[in-house]
């Protein structure tokens, strides 16, 4: 940005009025004195030169991008957990370049620090044995896991990923407030806040002096990339599932980096060597990000209730056939107690005391330090001494202030008797930074997320993106379950950045396999996914039909609608309700498979499958029986359309694509024959025939092909037999058969009972005549058909 | 004494299940100077796919197996020849409770053998407030450490009533003691939570007994399947010494050691991972027999 910016040299003073300094609180907008820190001119003049109508508008494409995208966050309350729009702050945090310089140098300093931490504490231990680091705080320490110990990670290093949450002080001076060295979220949404702040300050961004961010990302996979050794082994990221808080973060980097996301059940060890079930079969991982806790990893030596983890993972690693990102057990450096000790850990292993210190931390379980805390505890947070959360998520048991969350005053005896089990924490009032509230701007506490990655050349760190802000003045509600929001961070330089996009080194592009693997679990989702949806379209496609019935005679009394009542029974839609709850479900479902396989899906194939889910909704609380219901479904069924169009048509042909073809093609093809057999049964009312073709959305076609009226051999020909009709069971088995084409060959065998199956169903639809098709031999075919989910899970879906 | 001993454990299930790995502790370790296994060795049906060796972090001697197709039945045989000495009834020269702790502090190791592993709460242990009561309540009175572990375990197994039917291998430690019945399992279990309550060290010990007694003295509780017991540490100069509540007596030359740990769960016989849909039953078979010299 330029400081010198002639634009219209705005008058700040009305978009400043009521932003001051808190008493004894530093501020990043505004110096000690009051004034405004040059490099944020530029920001509030383009500010002020908005009016209010402009300023809404350059805020919404923020929000409007965030919807978009459909970035979420899940937030756990009372009533169990749901999804909540990111909660972005509108106005970035800005930072000069020198000043971050520190910070990120300061920063390299103690992951590299922190990476000696753990090479000694599962490895010679000298911490302890030295008086360093007393052992009850490893011992005691959930996350410090004896079966790891000894275990040298692959490639020598336990820590690739991490980030530092930090405040800065009342002096101005930075402290670290917590080590995230598990497994950190918030990169992801990093990158889409980033993208959403840009929404609204194009013009500002434009002037290129703001930090990129992609390159870190680039240096990051490349190095993820290079940690493979074999050839044909692919980079996992491994998520707890989508019930994670950070789900949608997984699957949206997963998307962005191209590696394959995973659950603990796509994976599997055997003879010490991580293997992923695909629909290819077991292919080896050779590197995993882990965005799970180590705990939940492995069942049979860890947490023996986790329902998330993969059994033998630990051995994997022992076996040294794997890298995990982090390494298991890394964990246990973001104990709160372990930053009591990091100045002298950092003087024992490096011999220099730490560059940024880490907020002031006191182990209750050393006597002296219990003592300190029972007289100062007024400026102190006491919490469990091995909780990992942040200086500003308290536990129950918390005393802020000297005083308990009941709002007694603490017992020092309460202290004394849990000494071992608590650690106190210096009072940190955290800087303010500006947030629009009520349009103006407004003073609110924030701390800052700083993601460091580990390259071939050391440490990168990733300038900018994260940080948190409190929705009151309080330093304590800066937390984003209670009510906290995030906002961009830009670093702004001196000299013009290049930009640096994710496309830019085409050497990794080339180098990246061609297809991909598929995990079982994802492929079964994706079959699913296409039959719930065409599940859901004959619904709606029969639901439309008998409601244009209701609306022409004005009844619903009268064979062929109670006929049409009937079919809608059987597959679930009910039509006594205008919008009948089993149409819900089958869209609820398909939902839930898509949210799996969410890395795997065009944006707008997902929104248009919200959109679809949403309409539906409001349809059902206001859509009345006959005409109103047919034309609502009319409206559902090109909105379904528009899905099918948008994933069918875009989606590029990988063998994801193909399952959830696949599974679109069952459900039409079951579909289709049930109709077929209920209109031409001897006993189906007069009119039946020619709902067959209208359900079957053919009604122009059989204008064209036949000159006679709907008989029963010109449904069957249409709509059975005839290979050039999209919507016959002969079209959707030819399909079945190409994409059987498509799949990997499992070892040994040249083709699939699958492939067999729809070779010798399009061979007999191929010969057949419509004369010669009873009803027997409708339910024959459908019993063949009705056979081929389970013939593909044989061979793909273990 | 030289001991044979034959560890039998088997399952059945209804429908085939896919196996996959197996993590056994079924071989007793070496402990020097008491315990020394001469001879030791595995046996599977069906034979896995796969196996490996290793010890664990408490120095457990640890088999992995693999299946890798499903099975209905797996049976698991140990054999070993163990050379158990008798030991020394120790002299009490354990400090005073309140002594206990500088005691620990002083231990600057997180060596397998470290007081401070067996303090914290563990997997199968957390504390729990009525065993904490109920072991103030007994420690009242006792000068030392060891008189305290000591009176507790006579305590125990005075108040508990051994009782194999009466709980299953995942039945919590407090409900066997609200109960006051339970196994060599829920006794150890129990004494490990109220010696822990008082800041002792103590931990779990997984193995065998002897099958039929020496002549004149009663046979032994928990002789029939594997037997558990515990050790506590009683101070830097008596260190760890092994306690069995079910019996009210310390461990001996009646006892074999199969693998130490926190509790129950860092030495379990068999962990599995099972994809299965039925049921399944299992069977576990244990003799000790004295070999006779000659």
């Amino acid at each position: 940005m330029d400081q010198s910016a002639p634009n219209e040299a705005a008058d700040l003073s009305g978009l400043l009025a009521g932003y001051s300094l808190l008493p004894g609180i530093a501020d990043e907008l505004l110096d000690g004195a009051g004034n405004v820190r040059p490099v944020w001119l530029p920001l509030l003049q383009h500010l002020a030169s908005l009016d209010d109508e402009e300023r809404d508008i350059a805020l919404n494409r923020a929000d409007q991008y965030l919807r978009d995208g459909g970035v979420y966050f899940r937030h756990y309350g009372k009533n169990g957990s749901t999804e909540r729009e990111w909660p972005l702050s509108h106005i970035p945090l800005l930072i000069e370049k020198a000043e971050w310089d520190t910070i990120a140098a300061a920063l390299t300093e103690r992951a590299e620090l922190l990476e000696q931490v753990m090479a000694d504490i599962y490895g010679e231990n000298r911490l302890v044995s030295e008086g360093i680091l007393p052992p009850e705080l490893l011992a005691a320490n959930p996350e410090w896991l004896r079966p790891v110990v000894g275990i040298t990670p692959r490639g020598g290093k336990f820590l690739h990923h991490v980030a530092f949450d930090i405040g800065r002080g009342p002096d101005g001076s930075w402290w670290v407030l917590g080590d995230r060295t598990q497994a950190p979220s918030g990169a992801g949404f990093a990158l889409e806040t980033r993208m959403a702040t840009n929404r609204s300050f194009s013009a500002l961004f434009r002037q290129n002096r703001v930090m990129r961010l992609a390159g870190f990302y680039r240096r990051f996979r490349d190095m993820l990339q290079s940690m493979c050794e074999s050839e044909n082994s692919r980079v996992g990221i491994l998520t707890p599932g989508p019930l994670n808080d950070t789900y949608f973060e997984h699957a949206y980097i997963a998307r962005y980096l191209g590696f394959t996301l995973m659950q603990g059940a796509d994976l599997t060890v055997q003879d010490g060597r991580l293997l992923a079930r695909t629909v290819g079969g077991l292919k080896p991982v050779e590197v995993l990000w882990r965005r799970l806790d180590s705990a939940w990893a492995d069942p049979l030596e860890l947490e023996e209730d986790s329902q998330i983890g993969t059994p033998g993972l630990v051995e994997a690693l022992r076996a040294g056939s794997c890298t995990l990102v982090n390494a298991l057990g890394s964990g246990a450096l973001e104990a709160r107690a372990m930053m009591a000790f990091m100045p002298r850990i950092a003087e024992f292993l490096t011999g220099t005391p730490l560059a940024m210190p880490n907020i002031a931390t006191w182990w209750c379980g050393a006597p002296a330090a219990c003592e300190y805390v029972v007289a100062n505890s007024a400026r102190m947070t006491i919490d469990k001494a091995m909780s990992t959360g942040l200086p500003f998520d308290h536990g129950r048991d918390a005393v802020i202030a000297g005083v308990t969350t009941d709002g007694a005053p603490v017992n020092p005896d309460w202290i004394r008797d849990h000494a071992a089990g608590l650690a106190a924490q210096e009072i940190l009032s955290l800087s303010t930074t500006p947030a629009l509230a009520g349009g103006r701007l407004t003073p609110r506490p924030m701390s800052m997320r700083v993601f460091l990655a580990r390259t071939r050349n050391g440490w990168t760190v990733m300038p900018g993106g994260f940080a948190r802000i409190g929705h009151t003045s309080n330093s304590a509600d800066i937390s984003m379950q209670r009510g906290g929001s995030v906002c961009d961070v830009w670093v702004v330089s001196d000299r013009i950045e290049q930009p640096e996009t994710l496309l830019h080194h085409k050497v990794t592009a080339a180098r990246r396999s061609e297809l991909g693997i598929l995990p079982s679990s994802a492929a079964d989702n994706l079959l699913w996914l296409g039959r719930y949806v065409e599940r859901a379209e004959d619904q709606i496609r029969l639901l439309r039909a008998y409601h244009l019935r209701v609306a022409e005679t004005g009844s619903a009394d009268y064979p062929l609608a109670s006929h049409i009542a009937d079919q809608l029974t059987v597959i679930g839609a009910d039509p006594a309700e205008p919008v009948p709850p089993g149409l819900a479900r089958n869209l609820e479902s398909a939902l839930r498979c898509a949210g799996r396989v969410r890395d795997r899906f065009s944006t707008d194939g997902w929104n248009s499958l919200v959109d679809l889910d949403r309409t539906l909704r409001e349809f059902a609380s206001r859509v009345t029986a006959g005409d109103d219901a047919a034309r609502a479904y009319s409206v559902l069924l090109r909105k379904i359309s528009g899905f099918s169009g948008l994933v069918h048509e875009n989606m590029y042909r990988f063998t994801g694509w193909r399952f959830l073809g696949i599974g679109r093609a069952i459900e039409r093809s079951l579909a289709m024959l049930r109709l077929l057999a209920d209109c031409t049964a001897p006993d189906a009312p007069s009119g039946a025939l020619d709902l067959a073709i209208e359900v079957g959305d053919s009604i122009m076609t059989h204008r064209r092909r036949y000159t006679v009226d709907t008989d029963r051999y010109t449904a069957i020909d249409l709509l059975l037999l005839d290979e050039l009709n999209p919507r016959s069971v002969h079209h959707q088995c030819r399909a079945m058969n190409e994409h059987a084409i498509f799949l990997p060959r499992p070892a040994g065998e040249s083709t699939t009972p699958f492939q067999t199956r729809t070779i010798s169903l399009v061979t007999a639809l191929s010969s057949a005549s419509a004369e010669t098709v009873t009803g027997e031999r409708l339910a024959e075919l459908q019993a063949q058909v009705g056979e081929l989910h389970g013939l593909l899970a044989e061979s793909y879906l273990h | 004494m030289l001991y044979d001993i034959r560890l039998s454990i088997e399952y059945d299930y209804e429908t085939p299940a896919e196996a996959g790995l197996h993590v056994l502790r079924m071989v007793p370790r070496a402990l020097a100077p008491l315990q020394k296994v001469i001879e030791s060795r595995l046996d599977f049906d069906p034979l896995p796919a796969g196996r490996s060796e290793r010890f664990d972090f408490f120095g457990n001697p640890v088999t992995t197996i693999r299946y890798g197709e499903a099975v209905t039945r797996t049976a698991f045989l140990m054999t070993a020849l163990v050379d158990r000495q008798p030991g020394r009834v120790p002299d009490d020269t354990s400090p005073p409770l309140e002594d206990l702790k500088a005691g620990i502090r002083a231990i600057a190791s997180l060596g397998p053998q470290a007081p401070h592993h067996f303090l914290p709460p563990s997997p199968r242990v957390s504390p729990d407030p009525i065993v904490t009561a109920w072991a103030a309540g007994i420690a009242v009175g006792a000068a030392s450490v060891f008189a305290i572990v000591s009176k507790l375990c006579a305590a125990l197994h005075e108040e508990m009533v051994f009782d194999p039917t009466s709980t299953a291998v995942d039945t919590p430690f407090s409900e066997a003691f609200a109960a006051r019945h339970g196994v060599c399992q829920d006794f150890s279990h129990v004494m490990i939570a109220a010696l822990r309550s008082l800041g002792i060290p103590a931990g779990y010990v997984s193995g065998f007994l002897r099958t039929i007694p020496p002549e004149g003295q009663p046979r032994l509780e928990g002789a029939d399947a594997m037997h558990a017991w515990v050790t506590a540490w009683c101070g830097p100069g008596m260190g760890w010494i092994e306690f069995d509540p079910t019996n009210n007596l310390i461990a001996g030359e009646d006892h074999v050691v199969v693998a130490l740990g926190r509790d129950y769960f860092d030495v379990a016989p068999v962990k599995g991972n099972l994809r299965m849909s039925g049921g399944q039953t299992s069977l576990q078979s244990v003799d000790m027999i004295v070999r006779q010299p000659g």
